[in-house]
């Protein structure tokens, strides 16, 4: 069953949500990148609630005036008007009051919702028949997915991604330094305007397959999946593209699978797990990454302070250190250095010695500067330097008498 | 109106309606304050899983463990935030927005894999509420208030309601003065010996708690705007946290008052049959302040920033 709806073999219907879900994921994880990377991730949270009054404002106008209210095209015009509407009040709160942009957030996706409810109220009490389906929008419904819908959102994906491709180079120069991007004659408050736009596009078109509240995860999880991976921007915003596509297409398809599995919600638990796995398994910043890290670490400093007793005959009773040095041969069962553990600890002291006259001399400052108690001193200062240092420490000497 | 028809129809509504909104609104002046408002929406969202586990495991709709069920979601999504924000080094607004969409994800497909629609659980209610049925049929005017026989059937939501607000009060009131500090400068705040972290923490429980026990009796709509709308008012008419607290408790009873009448009666004024959703009207008559209080409020420029920019 899997299987079979993971290689689009579960009919028509089935395999038009899976592509329309692909596409919408794609398009979600890029916008929310430079969300993520602007710092605002969640703006997203406000636009996608603030579209709900508009969803039932246009059901009402549009039965009004006689028609279906249930066009697709008409609510998702009516949702973008509302979101427009909420980013403004948005903008206006963080601009010129002295709210903070989390309360003007928050404030805007209260009040709107609840305005939003409000009016589904009124929508429900009016009893104008089929208006089955407007509550989808809470929560997503793709079952129900039409050839039409199918194309809305296929086209409304194309277009996004067509406009972040134009508008790359000023978003991401925004995103990482809005002052040399003003410096650069880059309209910050324009480019903001414009992503914003874009968010609002994705969270129109992602209504209708995950519904107001789950489009947020979208917007924001790929683009943290994909953020572990790479230290580039330009790659950031393609994994969080394949991140974005890969847990709506197989979301979908999960979902189709088995009754019962609401694709929305299947969508952003697979989202969720793929960003775990980089939690965990990313290089660099991963969890098990650093573990490692620190690990790797932890054995070197070890070493070194076994090496440094070693050398001035000092009793080692860590057990880890005890264990290090056995282990590279330089410690013998019995606690006695072995020839080889001798000449190491003898250098490491003897760097140890350089390191403090390296850290005592004005004119090594730089070098200096570089000292950890781990790092080789060969690796900072060139051989001539060292014999420079090793004459004024001095040769070995006899003990005297 | 007579009290015959006010006490059981409108009263405990309305007084529960104001409990809720005032127990969110104070602690969410300091939240505000913390940059941590959105605290309050992850929260509204997080509780649902945590109400499906609730009931899945003890199969009954009982407040009690549901609560308990909120109450856990609600810390396990705080803990959570706090280690992928570490661990992943991300910043705090996208581990959040990470957590709670997810476990709102979660507590979805638990719902719908679960078929509780049958009984009165499902979404909408959840984020709706039901502030409109939490009436008192037994009482017949307002001399029922001082009847034993028709206080035994007094909606439990009242009094758990009163309670709650009770001790949010106490919170605030006994840790008046290390929350203040903390929250103005948190540094100074360690150097006198608060723990600041310990506070904090207190804090969102506290937070918590509120939002469980109004999420319980009306909706998430009404939990997330009353955290944010009445402080966020308040904050443009003071500049002290005295005035901003005593701003906040007046819009949020305000919002709440007016909201109720509006949903009830504004719909029969307007000629149509049906109330609209209370919880919503609230939250849009909390809006409506804070947009007059963001406008015309004598403190809502930023201190230093020049007056019309």
């Amino acid at each position: 069953m899997l299987w079979d709806a993971l290689l689009l073999q579960m009919g028509y219907n089935a395999t038009l949500v899976a592509i329309g879900a692909t596409l919408l994921g794609i398009s979600s994880g890029i916008t929310g990148t430079f969300l993520f990377l602007r710092k605002r991730a969640l703006v997203s949270d406000a636009i996608s609630h603030a579209t709900l009054p508009g969803v039932g404002l246009a059901f009402l106008v549009m039965v009004a005036l006689g028609g279906d209210g249930r066009n697709l095209a008409g609510l998702l015009a009516g949702s973008a008007l509302s979101a427009m509407a909420g980013l403004w009040c948005l903008n206006w709160l963080t601009r010129r009051t002295r709210l903070a942009e989390d309360a003007a957030i928050g404030a805007v996706l209260s009040v709107f919702f609840g305005f939003g409810i409000v009016i589904l109220t009124v929508i429900q009490t009016l009893g104008v028949g089929r208006q089955a389906g407007l509550e989808g929008f809470l929560l997503g419904s793709t079952a129900g997915m039409l050839w039409n819908d199918a194309l809305v959102i296929a086209g409304g994906g194309a277009a996004t991604l067509l406009l972040i491709m134009l508008l790359r180079r000023p978003m991401t120069l925004v995103a990482f330094d809005p002052e040399y991007a003003a410096a650069r004659g880059i309209s910050v408050s324009r480019i903001d305007m414009m992503m914003m736009g874009l968010v609002m596009a994705v969270t129109v078109v992602g209504l209708k397959i995950v519904g107001l509240i789950l489009i947020v995860a979208l917007l924001i999880i790929p683009a943290v999946t994909a953020r572990f991976w790479t230290e580039r921007s330009d790659l950031v915003v393609l994994l969080a593209g394949v991140a974005g596509g890969l847990s709506a297409y197989l979301g979908a398809a999960v979902s189709a699978s088995a009754p019962n599995l609401p694709t929305g919600p299947i969508i952003v638990l697979m989202s969720f797990g793929l960003f775990a796995l980089s939690l965990l398994l990313a290089p660099n910043r991963g969890v098990l990454a650093a573990v490692l890290r620190h690990l790797r670490f932890q054995r070197r400093v070890h070493l070194r302070q076994g090496l440094l007793a070693l050398a001035q005959d000092q009793v080692i009773y860590e057990p880890l250190t005890l264990r290090l040095l056995r282990r590279r041969g330089l410690l013998r069962a019995d606690g006695v250095a072995t020839e080889e553990g001798r000449a190491r600890a003898a250098k490491a002291l003897r760097d140890e010695h350089r390191w403090a006259l390296v850290r005592s001399d004005q004119t090594h400052e730089a070098a200096a500067a570089l000292y950890d108690g781990l790092r080789e001193i060969e690796t900072v200062l060139t051989e001539d330097q060292i014999s420079e240092i090793d004459r004024r420490i001095g040769g070995p000497r006899e003990v005297p008498a | 109106m007579s009290g015959a028809e006010f006490v059981p129809l409108s009263l405990t509504p309305l007084l529960i309606g104001i409990f809720a909104a005032v127990a969110c609104a104070l602690p969410g002046n300091f939240l505000l304050l913390r940059r941590q408002a959105l605290i309050g929406d992850a929260i509204s969202h997080v509780v649902l899983p945590g109400i499906v586990v609730a009931f899945l495991l003890t199969g009954v709709i009982a407040a009690g463990p549901m609560m308990l069920g909120a109450a856990g979601a609600a810390i396990a999504a705080v803990v959570l935030i706090e280690l992928i924000r570490r661990l992943g080094r991300i910043e705090p607004g996208a581990a959040m927005g990470v957590v709670f969409t997810t476990m709102f994800a979660g507590g979805v497909l638990l719902l719908e894999q679960t078929d509780t629609s049958t009984v009165h659980l499902d979404v909408e209610h959840a984020l709706y509420g039901n502030l409109e049925s939490l009436i008192w049929l037994d009482a017949t005017g307002w001399g029922s208030l001082l009847d034993p026989a028709a206080l035994r059937y007094l909606p439990a939501e009242l009094p758990r309601m009163a309670l709650t607000l009770i001790g949010v009060t106490l919170f605030i009131a006994l840790f008046w003065r290390s929350l203040k500090i903390s929250t103005f400068d948190e540094g100074f705040a360690r150097t006198l010996g608060i723990r600041t972290n310990l506070l904090g923490l207190g804090l969102v429980i506290t937070a918590a708690i509120a939002a469980v026990a109004a999420f319980d009796a009306v909706g998430s709509i009404i939990v997330i705007a009353m955290f944010i709308c009445p402080p966020a008012a308040a904050r443009m008419m003071s500049n002290r946290l005295e005035g901003q607290l005593g701003w906040s408790v007046a819009f949020a009873v305000v919002s709440a008052i007016l909201g109720y009448v509006l949903a009830g009666y504004g719909p029969l004024w307007l000629g149509a049959t049906d109330a609209v959703s209370a919880a919503g009207m609230i939250a849009t008559v909390s809006g409506l302040l804070l947009a007059i209080a963001a406008r015309f409020g004598p403190c809502r420029h930023r201190a230093g920033a020049p007056a019309g920019i």
